[in-house]
């Protein structure tokens, strides 16, 4: 790769600017317009590590991909609402505790929204575009939601703004972003808000995007054509996976309803029998412990498969999101390419834009094939510890049924061997006349 | 031949292993069928043929295998004698035995036409595991009949066993159908009787109860089982797209399809449990329909004390009017003595005559009394005893029915634990 010159025009890009200048930004520099020397996405690392070193850069992502020796802990917890003039909102209280150098102090508290948090997704794709930023949870959930703030759906979503804020914080690049710092530290974030890459720059840059890919690739590099193939396929099979474990859900929530009046009928009947009101009453309670033990594992399920599979449903969008990226930056530089072999006037000018564009295609190749691999062990580690969770569970509920009806059984086998003392009826020998 | 004696070969038979819903017990009671000769339903065929109405029909006719005891104990393989009986045929027998043994709890048999039925099972009658499931309770039927220490002793019933040809025309022969008692009769005696048996009261308010009970617990068996099925057979939807999806893995994909194939044997597991359910249902089943045999008992009661009740009232009655005419003095309102205050009384001789016609109907009405008397007393003797020992059969065989609901349940769960298991350790893999 070439020196570090860039390109002039890098006003309407997607990518931010890079982290040092984020300090500058802080200090109320104004000259965000102005095409400032533009690293690309594996910014702050870029910077900070001198070229030759991107090789290892690659190989320091997928070796962080293990278990990490955690240095940043984080909860969202604590959901309020929030009554102002115009609007009724949810807080969360984010916590940090951490012992990173970067960070000033060891324990930070703040209050966000979920408007926060798209922001700061949304900065994370920025800089980044060719990273895999996890989903956050959805802003609206579609069907059968009447009121926004039901308590289930709050909890939902906390739990899943808790593990996007994790996700982040495990990830070798991004827990490095000076927004995501921000976004733990400042006491007010309104004011980091208004910084950056502006409305209309982004859409101008939305246009390029778009006018790019309806110029189309030249030439897909063959892995990432094979990425894209994957993310496709995968995106059914994670979306089919959801909807039969929605399925199941329902039909075991139908099953629970028919169990709790199916009990009733034992305990019912046993009232009118006298020899067999002891097993009826036993085979009713019977029903009714199995039932508790099928609403423990719906529960389970509920709380535990179905949000991770959710999450990776979400996740496609993600992947088919940052594989777009790629082929715009891919286009963009074979655009200039083209530009640079037709005219003949100002070749050298062209030519840096080009060898810019270049080096910037490379790196964001590098850095989703990095996070590639780490986003697919991810997916795994995610996805088998919800499934053995899961299968662990049904164990369970077996087991506790296996018991119940054991110890029933128990119960019966005891007193065939205890007689009634003889209470015959006497036989009648006359009818009864008025 | 028609109406004979049991033959050499019945009377020499002995001692028998039991089969379902019998007991060492039952067996002890008196001599009853089931210890001179093994019976069972053994198989069931489909046969086209004419009905009553002359048209083309289908229906299944069954097996009846009968073998006499003593061959069975000492080994020998001996054919059993066998011949081919419709449902109808089984109606019949027992239609016999409702009215020829009315103080009997008689034996009901398996249902007409499903009912309870959850959605897989099929409604229809020609369906093959509704015919096997009919056919055990057909056997069953037999059994308990062969094995009730009054009804076993029954010629038709014998011959129903033994004689394939011309057993119809001999039940008819029998005239059993003309006494059947008039259903507008036995209602009016269900209203009208005014001093039946307590005990019998209540062991009809127990049939009602009994009744109500089965076939609630039946309708709500059926729903769960029906969810049941459901719940299980989603499952196998995982088995194809962890299939579909294990493809395009690389480290994930074996445990992934292993996983599938157990989810897709889960799915699978619910037929073979669900399938023995049912015989769970069919012994509740049996109750639901002695009920009604009970309750028929209790109904009998009603009638022969309500016709004891008719026939004494009866006998007062025409007592008081001969009294009357003898002394004259009217004691109640008749059109006879109004005519006779209005024109005059009558001839003397005529007088004499009503007098003698009217001992005449009293000794009539007091041998009937007599009769109705007995009728009713020895009903009540024998009811309240066979009553008695359906009460203990029937707890004996619920408690049963119970248990082994149970350990279906604990083979299910079984099931479950070993299939998660699996499926966990497949999941470990990926």
């Amino acid at each position: 790769m070439s020196g570090q010159t860039f390109p002039a025009d890098f006003s309407g890009h997607m990518l931010d600017l890079d982290e040092d200048d984020d300090l500058e930004v802080f200090s109320k520099n104004t000259s965000l317009a102005d095409s400032s020397p533009m690293p690309n996405s594996p910014s702050s690392m870029v910077n900070q590590y001198r070229p030759e070193e991107e090789e290892e850069e690659e190989e320091q992502l997928q070796q962080q991909q293990g278990a990490n020796d955690k240095d940043i802990f984080i909860t969202v917890d604590n959901p309020e609402s929030h009554v102002t003039a115009i609007e009724t909102f949810i807080m969360y209280r984010v916590e940090t505790k951490t012992t990173r150098g970067e960070y000033d102090s060891s324990e930070y508290e703040v209050l966000r929204r979920y408007q926060d948090f798209v922001w700061l997704r949304s900065k994370l794709e920025e800089t980044h575009p060719t990273l895999i930023v996890h989903p956050l949870p959805e802003k609206f959930v579609m069907k059968g939601m009447v009121e926004r703030f039901n308590n289930d759906f709050i909890e939902t979503r906390r739990k899943a703004l808790h593990r996007f804020l994790n996700k982040i914080s495990e990830h070798p690049i991004l827990s490095y972003s000076q927004h995501f710092k921000v976004f733990l530290t400042a006491q007010e974030l309104l004011s980091h808000k208004k910084q950056g890459p502006g409305f209309l720059s982004r859409m101008g840059e939305t246009v390029r995007a778009v006018a790019n890919s309806v110029r189309g690739l030249r030439s897909r590099p063959e892995e990432f054509s094979l990425m894209q193939e994957y993310v496709e396929d995968f995106s059914n099979k994670i979306y089919s996976v959801d909807k039969v474990t929605q399925r199941i859900i329902k039909e075991q929530r139908e099953y629970l309803d028919e169990l709790k009046q199916y009990s009733p009928t034992y305990a019912q009947w046993a009232e009118s029998e006298e020899e067999l009101a002891e097993p009826l009453n036993g085979v009713a309670s019977c029903v009714e412990r199995c039932s508790k033990e099928s609403d423990e594992q719906i529960h389970h399920m509920s709380e535990v498969l179905v949000p991770a599979l959710h999450e990776y449903v979400l996740c496609t969008e993600t992947l088919k999101a940052v594989m777009r990226r790629r082929d715009n930056i891919q286009a963009e530089f074979e655009a200039k390419n083209v530009a640079l072999a037709s005219r003949r006037a100002d070749q050298e000018s062209l030519q840096d834009e080009v060898d810019g564009l270049a080096d910037r295609v490379e790196l964001a190749n590098n850095a989703l094939r990095g996070d590639w691999s780490r986003w697919q062990n991810g997916m795994r580690s995610d996805l088998k510890s919800a499934f053995l969770s899961t299968a662990e569970k049904n164990v369970d509920y077996y087991e506790q049924c296996l018991a119940v009806w054991e110890s029933f059984l128990l119960s019966q086998r005891v007193e065939p061997g205890e007689q009634r003392d003889g209470e015959d009826e006497p036989l009648p020998t006359h009818p009864i006349i008025d | 031949q028609p109406g004979a004696e049991l033959s050499p070969r019945e009377l020499s038979l002995r001692f028998l292993p039991m089969l379902c819903g019998v007991t060492a017990q039952m067996l002890e009671e008196g001599s009853t069928l089931l210890r001179r000769m093994e019976i069972c339903v053994a198989e069931a065929e489909k046969r086209n043929g004419k009905n009553t109405v002359n048209m083309q029909e289908t229906f299944t006719v069954y097996l009846v295998e009968t073998r006499p005891m003593d061959a069975v104990a000492e080994g020998r393989n001996q054919a059993p004698d066998s011949l081919w009986r419709r449902y109808s045929e089984f109606e019949l027998l027992r239609n016999y035995l409702l009215v020829t043994y009315p103080y009997i709890v008689v034996p009901p048999l398996p249902e007409k036409r499903a009912e309870f039925v959850w959605h897989k099972l099929s409604a229809d009658n020609m369906d093959p595991d509704f015919v096997e499931r009919r056919r055990v309770g057909l056997e069953n039927f037999l059994l308990r009949v062969a094995s009730h220490p009054v009804l076993s002793n029954d010629k038709i019933l014998h011959h129903f066993l033994i004689e394939e040809h011309g057993w119809k025309e001999v039940v008819y022969e029998t005239g059993f159908q003309a006494k059947a008692d008039s259903r507008l009769r036995a209602l009016s005696a269900t209203f009208r009787v005014r001093n039946p048996d307590k005990r019998f009261m209540e062991m009809k308010h127990y049939s009602d109860e009994l009744q109500s009970h089965t076939s609630q617990l039946l309708r709500a068996r059926a729903r769960v089982a029906d969810r049941l099925y459901g719940v299980y057979k989603v499952h196998g939807n995982y088995g194809r797209v962890f299939s579909e999806w294990s493809a395009m893995e690389k480290e994930m994909g074996d445990g992934l399809q292993s996983a599938g194939h157990h989810m897709d044997a889960y799915a699978a597991s619910i037929d073979d449990i669900l399938e023995e359910e049912e015989h769970y249902a069919d012994q509740l089943k049996e109750y639901l329909f002695y009920a009604e045999a009970l309750r028929a008992v209790c109904r009998k009661h009603e009638l022969t004390q309500f016709e004891f009740e008719m026939a004494s009232q009866e006998l007062v009655s025409k007592k008081q009017q001969h009294e009357e005419l003898s002394t004259g003095i009217v004691r109640t309102f008749s059109f006879k003595g109004m005519t006779n205050k209005l024109f005059g009384q009558e001839a003397p001789e005529q007088r004499e005559a009503r007098l003698k016609l009217l001992e005449d109907l009293i000794a009539e009405g007091e041998e009937d009394v007599q009769e109705k008397t007995v009728e009713c007393g020895e009903h009540v003797e024998r009811a309240w005893v066979d009553m008695h020992r359906f009460k203990e059969q029937k707890d004996k065989d619920l408690r049963e029915a119970l248990i082994n609901y149970a350990v279906m349940q604990i083979s299910m769960c079984k099931k479950g634990i070993q299939m998660w298991s699996n499926a966990k350790e497949c999941f470990l893999k990926m």
